[in-house]
């Protein structure tokens, strides 16, 4: 059996196959607008370059930054009614109150504070306004609204309201969806609010790019279940994605992090990941990605998901390049995945980073003789900028003085100088598809977070040990290898003021593939 | 009510912020809560929106104030956990600013912080804001401490009833008189438990004078300059914690990773332990911070380090920014900072109220921190 990793970025569409550990083949397709025709393409190409029969693919793991790339660009974003429920509290401050003006406009700025929600101990903090609900859900209904979200406080004590709420809804807004803040994130009202805005308004886009991936599977005649990865590098069942989006929020960086440190067998690193949209920048500390241990923004919006402590800046291969030569603009818009038509070393119209990278003479691809007519200073200006913006990022991600290599990688690292400062950049095999190698190996994870009560002779430990045991079940349904299994996260926090020593509990485990053992043995 | 006072400082004395000082206050007094106080960014957020409603925001050097001018020292009361969720609803502070006013029959003329360190650092600017007064440029703590009697003011003898406490249901209450300090957070704190665990505090008012004496200099001025050398410092590269430590006088005692957190209540108060694993020059060691809100006792290799009032700083390796005890998680990377408190909390009378053993540490006596150049 084979494992098959597809990375779907802004620009290109990556495939490898591995088998075992070992990388057979990787390709890069172009990414289309209908995304099926390019994950079909790349899987054939991919099928074709390492000769193995398709029957034989034991599973497709998908990445996809289709979702982060929707919210930096500001593109694909559905309006949403974001209502709160919980007047008085948090009067002062309005859904969104800390999100960029460009992207609360895109999703309509249609923010409604209820009364409502609870208080820590489940008390009402106030009874739910349903007249209120219905007045908005008539104005959902004029303004054509397709999606709401609602979050309660205390909702992760109390969801009743929440789901009266999202009743309510479906009753005066038939087809509406509803996401319900409980089930985005965790503690922290306006972090877990945002995301479950977010994920509303990504939802329409999240059904349109799952099916596109089914049908492309399809297509191929690979009959394999398809996985997709989320923000920790671990993978869920692609009908998930359908209701929760946000949860592939950097997955990208997760994979071409672990990709890096997989082709180089470097542990610790600074990884430049230059697509055609955005670069991604993190490290790596003994083989994975260093975890942010403050709130992750996500397109300047603040979210507590636990992700990689990754930061994305607006530069990639298909990046504008605009303005003089004084005062010259690279990104953050981008061509993305037109870059090949649009690009004037491809014979199209814009000027781009691809464009400044070939006229240097740092890449060789296209046609450099479309650039006779461009202004040699602008040229220089630009690139000049480019070295800037990744010195800078680089800066930001380096952990101490010592010189770190830096592992570039892919599909638009040619931007990359080889030297930054004083650090070495590296190019590993297989660079260009690196996301889609941390895709082919990313893990199975389980997952406990629940309240236990610490009574009647249950300690802390043999709760947690509990939970662990749980995670670790949940992990092997999932088709983890039990041997392979290892605790990522332990967390234990006593919920105050709560009778019988309430605490809550959260575990998470992750292991490796099954089929991968299965290629082990068959590989033997 | 009565008069329309004159002011009793020259309005050109005013610092007025802006909002990049709210951002590097934001990060300094996260700083300054030592693990505890909360989060400031809410605070920030409300501060923000008010400035943005076009209220000033406004400090005064403590000394710039007429010697019997009234003050009114406000701050939140309740659990950090509660308020990033149940979100506070804006203008508890002003509400108990009017209660004050109401109660004594007197105009304030300005307020004072009563905890530099976390949240606390916002709420008076918010409430001084919405009433027209000014911020004085001092606290009552120098960094955060979890209980009410533990303020500077209380400890030297101001007695902070009749005291105003209102919540974001809009319930307003007095408490007339408390016979000790300690009683008053007694009263206050299962007060505030009917209210849902959070709420805003106005403690009695005091002049001045008193004020200039027994409160921690300069709160404002520091936090905000902290926090912007911590933002400077990330933005060009600079080592954030060893700009933290050459700006405080204070020492980095450990770099490490999470092995174990533990967690319990006692009293309505997270109490826990958390043992460190070291790395870079820490390779090997092993070190534990025990934690009631703030970071309490360091321990390196089960030997008492640093403890409480000494401020034992928790930041984020890398960035240098702020963790605070409900943000650490198992497998996190830390430094961890000693900095000397004040010369005010470390006399025997006030070490008898924020010393080890007011945290239930009997056994540990306080061995002060000596300044950066000094022998330890």
């Amino acid at each position: 059996m084979y494992r098959v990793g597809i990375d779907v970025g802004g620009t290109n569409t990556d495939a490898v196959v591995l088998k075992g550990n070992e990388v057979l083949a990787g390709i890069k397709a172009s990414t289309t607008e209908d995304v099926t025709s390019g994950v079909f393409e790349a899987l054939e190409q991919v099928i074709a370059a390492s000769g193995i029969d398709r029957a034989r693919i034991g599973a497709v793991m998908i990445g996809t930054t289709h979702f982060t790339n929707a919210v930096i660009e500001r593109r694909h974003l559905d309006p949403v009614a974001a209502i709160r429920l919980g007047l008085p509290s948090g009067a002062g401050l309005p859904p969104m109150v800390d999100w960029p003006e460009d992207i609360r406009e895109m999703v309509g700025n249609h923010g409604y504070q209820v009364k409502g929600g609870y208080e820590f101990d489940g008390r009402v903090l106030s009874p739910l306004d349903e007249d209120e609900i219905r007045r908005i859900a008539g104005e959902i209904r004029a303004k054509g609204i397709r999606a709401a979200s609602v979050t309660g406080v205390f909702s992760g004590v109390n969801d009743t309201m929440e789901l009266r709420t999202r009743d309510i809804l479906l009753e005066e807004c038939p087809g509406l969806s509803v996401v319900l803040s409980r089930d985005i994130g965790r503690h922290g009202l306006l972090a877990r609010e945002s995301a479950a805005i977010m994920n509303a308004s990504l939802l329409r886009l999240a059904d349109k790019t799952v099916q596109a991936f089914g049908h492309a599977l399809e297509q191929a005649g690979v009959k394999a279940p398809f996985f997709i990865t989320q923000n920790d590098g671990t993978l869920m069942a692609a009908d998930t994605v359908r209701a929760f989006p946000v949860l592939t929020f950097a997955s990208g960086p997760t994979n071409s992090m672990r990709g890096a440190a997989f082709l180089t067998g470097l542990k610790e690193a600074i990884v430049v990941d230059v697509g055609g949209t955005t670069s991604d920048v993190g490290a790596l500390s003994h083989g994975f990605p260093r975890q942010a241990s403050t709130s992750v923004d996500i397109g300047g919006v603040r979210t507590n998901f636990r992700m990689p402590d990754v930061f994305s800046i607006g530069l990639g291969g298909g990046s504008l390049v605009k303005g003089t030569t004084e005062s010259v603009v690279i990104g953050p818009q981008s061509v993305g995945y037109r870059v090949r038509q649009e690009a004037l070393v491809f014979g199209g119209q814009t000027l781009t980073a691809t464009d400044i990278a070939v006229a240097t003479g740092k890449a060789e691809i296209g046609d450099a003789a479309l650039l006779e007519s461009l202004d040699p200073k602008l040229v220089a200006a630009a690139a000049d900028r480019m070295t800037e913006m990744f010195e800078t990022c680089v800066e930001r991600a380096r952990i101490s003085a010592e010189p770190v290599p830096v592992i570039a990688v892919g599909g638009g690292s040619v931007l990359m100088p080889d030297q930054i400062g004083d650090l070495k950049v590296i190019r590993p095999e297989n660079f260009a598809v690196a996301n889609a190698v941390g895709a082919a190996i990313a893990q199975i994870s389980g997952e406990t977070d629940r309240i236990f009560s610490l009574t009647d002779g249950v300690t802390r430990d043999s709760a947690l040990a509990e939970a662990e045991a749980e995670a670790r079940a949940q992990a092997i349904a999932a088709g983890a290898v039990a041997e392979t299994i290892e605790v990522i996260e332990r967390e234990d926090m006593p919920l105050a003021y709560l009778p019988g020593n309430a605490t809550r509990i959260h575990v998470k485990v992750v292991g490796e593939m099954g089929a991968l053992a299965e290629m082990e043995v068959e590989n033997a | 009510m009565p008069d329309t006072r004159e002011l009793t400082y020259d309005p050109a004395d005013l610092w007025e912020l802006t909002l990049d000082d709210l951002e590097a206050l934001e990060v300094g007094a996260g700083i300054l809560g030592t693990g505890g106080g909360g989060n400031p960014y809410q605070g920030k957020l409300l501060t923000r929106e008010a400035m943005k409603a076009g209220y000033k925001m406004t400090i005064l050097a403590t000394e710039k104030i007429a010697d019997d001018a009234l003050c009114m020292s406000i701050g939140g009361i309740g659990a950090p956990v509660v308020g990033t969720e149940r979100i506070r609803e804006g203008r508890e502070g002003l509400r108990c600013l009017q209660g004050m006013e109401e109660l004594t029959g007197r105009k304030m003329d300005a307020i004072v912080c009563e905890e530099i360190g976390g949240a606390n650092s916002m709420n008076p600017l918010v409430t001084a804001a919405l009433g027209g007064l000014p911020v004085l440029d001092c606290d009552g703590m120098g960094r955060a401490f979890p209980e009410m009697q533990m303020t500077t003011f209380s400890i030297y003898g101001h007695s902070s009833t009749p005291s105003v406490m209102c919540d974001l249901h809009g319930n307003r209450v007095v408490f007339q008189h408390a016979v000790s300090e300690v009683f008053h957070e007694r009263m206050a704190r299962a007060c505030v438990v009917a209210q849902g665990g959070a709420a805003m505090l106005a403690t009695a008012p005091m002049p001045a004078s008193f004020v200039r004496q027994n409160a921690i200099p300069q709160s404002y001025t520091k936090a905000i300059r902290l926090g912007r050398a911590v933002l400077d410092a990330r933005r060009n590269g600079d080592d954030p914690v060893a700009t933290v430590c050459a700006l405080e006088g204070g020492r980095h005692v450990f770099t490490g990773k999470i092995t174990d957190l533990k967690r319990h209540l006692r009293g309505g108060f997270a109490v826990g332990d958390l043992e460190l694993g070291g790395f870079d020059d820490f390779q090997g060691q092993t070190a534990s911070i025990a934690i009631q809100n703030e970071f309490l006792i360091f321990r390196r290799e089960g030997e008492v380090e640093v403890t409480v009032p000494d401020l034992i700083i928790v930041l984020d390796v890398d960035t240098g920014y702020p963790i605070t005890t409900e943000m650490l998680r198992y497998g996190q990377r830390i430094a961890v900072l000693a900095v000397p408190c004040h010369d005010l909390l470390r006399s025997a009378r006030a070490l008898d109220v924020v010393g080890p053993a007011a945290f239930g540490y009997p056994e540990i006596p306080f061995a002060p921190l000596a300044p950066l150049g000094q022998a330890a």
